[in-house]
């Protein structure tokens, strides 16, 4: 081997070993000065402090490891919603740029432009504080279908209560499992005999008849349970009963969503821009119907070129859930890196390991969608 | 390049002896943060983001507040004038890593003294300039008169990273009223928040509500209940480690509430040179080494007094002339009824 390849991947080992051991001796010996002690004994202790919504179950009496669980959970919550209206918004914003008609094209540039030119803490504060002003009292809300209730409390919305969960599950999977199957065998008919099967309908009626043949025969049985109004005092109200969805989590979910949405237009925009005209052309002079010309040659090209700068927008989205706690949203960055962090003061542990759950986080959606890429990548033969 | 490796090691293990020889010198005569606080000419103060009558900026950015009042009783002492003093707001969840981490000498910032802050991540109080208790704010227009009104599903806001939610949490637990916490990182978002009926109650330090009230749309609908259900002497911080500069915080609090225990004020501090009074007399540098002791001069309680007044005077200018908290309540002096009471200045 040359040495002078080796000498400067050595030298940089040892730049980054030293910086690394320079910090931690350097901690380490601030850390004994101040009389502070590390370790991560405390993520067993008990966390004595409550946490306005959590999808598990969780009070004080909990550990601070839980309680990590409970603000992860909420930040997994908020980005999966955040991803999936900003996809959908995105979408349709950045087909709508592509658009002929001209009050389309230029209402989705408008908002496009708008959206992601400011800053997204102040959309955050924007749309929580909007709400506050606009969202009635409990005790003033009109309710939506009867049973929907929006107030500055929160959005209740029934909750179903289940006989036997389990067994609808089930009739779900299998109902996804002989899909499976029947699309293998579409694609095999198709490919032997030319003949296509309508594979679509038939998803649609197998999802609608197992589930309700588990009713029938299986035990299944579900309510519902509707938020009835509750008095706390003269003038306060609230609802009791079905779902409560903070309105922390409504307004960061909402601000977020309509933030990345934009840059996931634009995405979308130089995707469906990026595949020749010619293509289309000869799409359609072999006789593709225009929605099979879309289906079939412009997206599966057009996602190759959308997919990766989508992923950072993901990624981006994800990260930036962490402003919730600007607005009371308890996330991972509010529970466990601000309130669990004050209470025992352990900062450079508690830093870290949230550092460390992010790193993991973005890291899992970069390994999902390389492999969903790789999965529409063009195969060469 | 042998050549020279000898001439580097000996010149690298030469600076090496310099260098400890010289820290190990200076720490044992002096505090570090004293002379650093010397050396920088200005007090480097952790304050609050705003709460009225204890640390609160004005729109040219001159802060004033009992807290404030602290920090610029220890820059009299150290540095000779009450105005260097460099002040850092900070949020419940930043201060106590800025104090650790020496972005700031003192942390006034209405900061409770607990068992497990004190010992656990080296801090230390210093003392106590104000004994305050936990309470709840409602709407007038409820009705409730009591916190054994509260039901179950009561919303409460907060501030995030306190004492506060703790006791919140005990107290409810307690009652067995099922509650649900809202806390925000800043104190203007929670009132913000309350103030639009996102939460039934608004909970924190009494003297921060009465502070907080007065930022509401209309301060009139609302009230503190009358219970308090915590313990929360508040008092300002140091890092653990450097017990001169300590003592230094400590005994320029202690002067403050003397001060106004024996009499003197800003107004008339000279004039006591002459008391015949010995403790006055050691409180305004007329007898007595005492500054020495700290490795002051012996005018640094006079300054503190002539400068920034005695705990009274403090108290009167930021709490009770603003409307905060008229009634002194505990933090009377012991001789009139309260319970400030400090060591003796000798």
């Amino acid at each position: 081997m040359n040495i002078k390849k080796i000498l400067p991947q050595l030298l940089t080992l040892l730049a980054v070993i030293l910086i690394f051991g320079f910090f931690s001796y350097n901690a380490q010996v601030n850390m004994e000065n101040r009389g502070i002690t590390f370790g991560y004994g405390f993520l067993s202790q008990e966390s004595s402090f409550d946490v306005q919504f959590s999808l598990i179950e969780y009070d004080g009496s909990h550990s601070y490891f839980r309680a990590y669980l409970v603000g992860l959970l909420n930040t997994i919550l908020v980005s999966v919603i955040g991803i999936f209206f900003a996809t959908i918004i995105g979408v349709v914003v950045g087909i709508a740029r592509l658009s002929n008609n001209y009050l389309i094209n230029r209402t989705a540039a408008v908002y496009v432009e708008f959206f992601r030119n400011i800053p997204l803490l102040l959309q955050i504060f924007f749309w929580y504080f909007a709400a506050l002003r606009a969202l009635p009292l409990p005790q003033d809300t009109e309710p939506m279908f009867g049973v929907f209730f929006l107030t500055i409390k929160g959005f209740f919305v029934p909750a179903f209560v289940w006989n036997n969960l389990d067994i609808f599950i089930y009739s779900i999977i299998a109902a996804i499992i002989t899909i499976i199957f029947v699309r293998i065998y579409a694609r095999k008919k198709q490919e032997n005999e030319g003949i296509q099967t309508p594979v679509l309908s038939i998803s649609i009626g197998l999802l609608i008849i197992l589930p309700f043949l588990s009713f029938l025969f299986g035990g299944v049985d579900a309510s519902v349970e509707v938020p009835v109004i509750k008095q706390l005092s003269q003038s306060g109200f609230t609802y009791e009963g079905g779902i409560k969805l903070p309105p922390e989590l409504i307004s960061l979910a909402l601000a977020l969503s309509l933030y990345t949405a934009t840059f996931i237009a634009e995405c979308v925009r130089a995707g469906v821009q990026g595949v020749s005209k010619g293509q289309k052309e000869a799409a359609a002079s072999i006789g593709l119907t225009p929605n099979q010309v879309l289906k079939l040659v412009v997206m599966p090209q057009a996602l190759r070129i959308i997919i990766p700068p989508t992923t950072n927008q993901y990624l981006n989205l994800t990260k930036n859930s962490s402003l919730a706690a600007a607005i009371a949203y308890p996330d991972l960055v509010l529970v466990f890196a601000g309130t669990a962090l004050m209470q025992t003061g352990r900062a450079i542990e508690i830093v870290s390991i949230t550092m460390l759950t992010y790193l993991s986080l973005s890291i899992s959606i970069s390994i999902f969608m390389n492999w969903y890429n790789k999965k529409i990548a063009i195969k060469e033969k | 390049m042998f050549k020279y490796l000898k001439q580097l090691t000996s010149l690298v293990a030469m600076v090496a002896v310099l260098f400890t020889f010289t820290t190990e010198t200076m720490a044992a005569k002096k505090s570090k943060t004293l002379k650093n606080t010397q050396k920088k000419g200005f007090v480097r103060c952790g304050v609050s983001q705003g709460l009225p009558g204890f640390s609160n900026a004005d729109a040219a950015g001159n802060w004033t507040g009992v807290d404030v009042d602290v920090c610029r009783a220890v820059a009299a002492a150290v540095l000779g004038d009450a105005n260097k003093v460099k002040f850092t707001p900070l949020s419940a969840k930043e201060r106590f890593t800025a104090l650790t981490s020496n972005e700031i000498d003192i942390l006034s910032r209405n900061t409770t003294w607990t068992l497990s802050r004190d010992a656990d991540i080296g801090l230390t109080f210093v003392g106590v300039n104000f004994y305050d208790g936990q309470g709840f704010m409602v709407r007038k227009n409820s009705g409730i008169s009591s916190v054994n009104d509260f039901k179950n599903g009561v919303s409460a806001c907060t501030n995030l990273g306190t004492t506060t939610e703790l006791n919140m949490r005990d107290f409810f637990n307690s009652k067995g009223i099922k509650y649900e916490p809202v806390t925000f990182e800043k104190a203007d978002e929670v009132v913000a928040a309350y103030d639009a009926g996102r939460c039934d109650t608004y909970t924190t330090d009494k003297s921060g509500l009465a502070a907080q009230r007065i930022k509401l749309s209309s301060p009139d609908d609302h009230m503190v209940l009358p219970e308090t259900i915590s313990k929360e002497p508040l008092g300002p911080v140091v890092r653990q480690g450097d017990s001169v500069w300590e003592d230094i915080v400590r005994w320029s609090l202690n002067t403050m509430i003397e001060a106004e225990e024996y009499g003197v004020t800003s107004a008339n501090a000279d004039s006591m040179k002459t008391s015949d009074n010995p403790a006055v007399k050691r409180l305004v540098g007329a007898e007595g080494e005492l500054g020495a002791a700290l490795g002051l001069d012996n005018d640094w309680s006079l300054r503190i007094i002539k400068q920034v007044g005695n705990y009274g005077e403090s108290y009167k200018r930021n709490i009770a002339d603003t409307g905060i908290l008229p009634d002194r309540g505990p933090n009377q002096l012991w001789t009139k009824g309260g319970i400030l009471y400090v060591p003796p200045a000798r």
